[in-house]
């Protein structure tokens, strides 16, 4: 009888742990399908940056100097290895602030046919670099967080995924482009 | 894109919040998105077409004050029904960390989910024990915003993580045109103030200082709270207390001269803003925030803050100047576009792009 009772407890208590570890588990799964996500986000903000950048430099609407500055800075961040990334990127923001801080710069190319159109992409790009990189350490961070848990780490809860890295760049926009 | 806004106060009352999101809403279908709002509202009430009514709000003692939220079984199931029904490419819940529609929303949806936070808020018991719940809701946000640097802050200190800065919006429309109150009127010789009248840090002191300064000048003043009028200026004060939204544009429209003497802590100055886009002249203190949004004097006059000589300096040259004052009223109405709830829209729509980028698919229902 009392053996009975002990059963029935030790099987709850089996029930119970089986529970929560698949809890903890569809938890930490559903952090990386958000930080899968916010992944992509960033690297299409990074992308696109890159693109209106090269767009506007090749557009004859800057002068030849700033021009050279801003597709370099933008070739260089398209071209660069994972190592170099974020240097790069950093790099491509101080080029935009030096070219877009210069006197009168988005009032000469809102002038200008084409330039008010790809001022806004502008805008949008650089707005859209500074919230996916924010909103994807976040991510990081809770994903990170919850990986260092003590359960997911013995009973490897992660699975085969690796820590998640933060994505730390210089993604000030220019002064007459901030909007916050 | 199809857009569910959260409210988590009763729609049958005024609120900063609730203001916020009906704006929002506004802007974004005039922008050509689908907007649905849910919001507690009682259900004999009149509501307008893009907002569902979640059931009657009951006041709640909060964190500190009463709230009007709403809660339990059957809001949780028609906020469940709504998100079933909506098909929402993004979801943006409102304080999610108020227990009201915006927790409920945060369990019932999974998908790309963006929150803004209205609130700066005190670590406080409640949030104590009930902190693994809400952070099981917020590890749901995909986008955070928060309204000003005090809310951000409180955010990022509380509970870890940052967001981005999106302040409120003026609908500039809304304040161009207004007759001025009975009895006043641009007339040359009228300064005008509005805020909490008891609140050091709005400067009002500073202004009653200085108004003994300049000579035959009325002031106009708005907004609640108790103040002492220094005797030597009484007769030249007038007290409105609180007043109505109408009655303040039209407080706006009744000045020459809208003074903002505020000594620090406006992250943005809404206030500002809202004079600017009624066309009367500016003069304000010198803080950051406020040489902002004036483009550096551009766009209004600023005085050394904290200085009564200063501002008094200032206002009598601005009052036998109304060519400059006229110039200066033009920049204004010109420099506060940036602040239209259009401006602000774009950018939270920009949020709301940057969290649907992956492909992620709609809003769906969590199980």
């Amino acid at each position: 009888m009392s053996e009975g009772i002990v059963l029935l407890l030790v099987g709850i208590l089996v029930v119970l742990t089986a529970v929560y570890i698949s809890w903890r588990a569809g938890r930490l799964d559903r952090l990386h399908i958000r930080l899968e996500l916010a992944r992509e986000a960033l690297d299409a903000a990074l992308t696109r940056r890159r693109a209106v950048v090269l767009e506007l430099a090749g557009s004859r609407l800057l002068d030849p100097a700033t021009s050279l500055v801003l597709a370099a800075a933008a070739h260089e961040a398209r071209t660069a290895g994972p190592e170099e990334r974020e240097h790069a990127e950093s790099n491509l923001s101080k080029a935009l602030r030096a070219a877009a801080d210069q006197e009168r710069f988005r009032e000469k190319l809102a002038e200008s046919p084409g330039g008010g159109d790809l001022l806004q992409e502008l805008d949008a790009a650089v707005a859209k670099v500074v919230y996916s990189r924010r909103f994807y350490n976040n991510a990081v961070a809770v994903t990170r967080a919850a990986q260092r848990r003590w359960l997911a780490r013995t009973l490897r809860l992660a699975g085969h995924t690796e820590t998640p890295e933060f994505f730390e760049i210089d993604d000030l926009p220019p002064e007459n482009m901030s909007t916050e | 894109m199809r857009v569910g806004i959260v409210c988590p106060y009763s729609w049958d009352m005024p609120g900063g919040v609730k203001q916020h999101i009906d704006d929002l809403a506004q802007a974004l279908m005039a922008q050509g998105h689908e907007v649905s709002v849910i919001a507690p509202a009682a259900d004999d009430g009149e509501l307008p077409p893009y907002v569902t009514g979640a059931g009657r709000a009951v006041p709640v003692p909060y964190n500190g004050s009463v709230a009007r939220l709403s809660f339990g079984f059957l809001s949780a199931a028609r906020v469940r029904r709504w998100i079933q029904d909506g098909g929402f490419d993004v979801l943006h819940i409102h304080e999610p960390l108020i227990p009201s529609l915006g927790v409920l929303a945060c369990w019932a949806a999974k998908g790309p989910i963006v929150a803004t936070f209205h609130a700066s808020f005190s670590r406080s018991r409640a949030i104590a024990i009930a902190e693994p719940l809400l952070h099981s809701a917020l590890e749901k946000l995909h986008g955070r915003i928060a309204v000003s640097d005090a809310a951000r802050k409180s955010l990022v200190e509380q509970f870890g993580g940052d967001a981005v800065l999106i302040p409120n919006g003026v609908t500039v429309s809304r304040y161009a045109e207004a007759e001025p109150l009975p009895g006043w009127g641009p007339d040359g010789a009228t300064i005008g103030f509005l805020g909490r009248v008891d609140e050091p840090r709005k400067g009002l002191p500073i202004l009653l200082e200085a108004l003994a300064d300049i000579p035959g000048a009325r002031l106009l003043v708005a907004g609640p709270g108790e103040v002492k009028v220094p005797r030597n200026v009484r007769d030249r004060v007038t007290l409105l207390g609180m007043v109505s939204e109408e009655d303040k544009i039209r407080a706006y429209h009744s000045v020459d001269v809208f003074c903002a003497p505020n000594t620090g802590g406006e992250s943005f100055g809404i206030v500002l803003a809202e004079a600017m886009a009624s066309g009367a002249t500016v003069l304000a203190s010198d803080i950051p925030a406020f040489r902002k949004v004036l483009g550096e004097g551009q766009a209004g006059a600023l005085f050394r803050n904290g200085d009564p000589a200063s501002l008094a300096e200032e206002a009598r040259a601005l009052l036998a100047d109304p060519e400059r004052r006229a110039k200066l009223a033009a920049e204004a109405r010109v420099a506060v576009r940036k602040y239209d709830w259009s401006t602000v829209a774009r950018d939270v729509v920009r949020v709301y792009e940057t969290v649907t980028a992956g492909g992620t698919g709609r809003v769906v229902e969590d199980l």
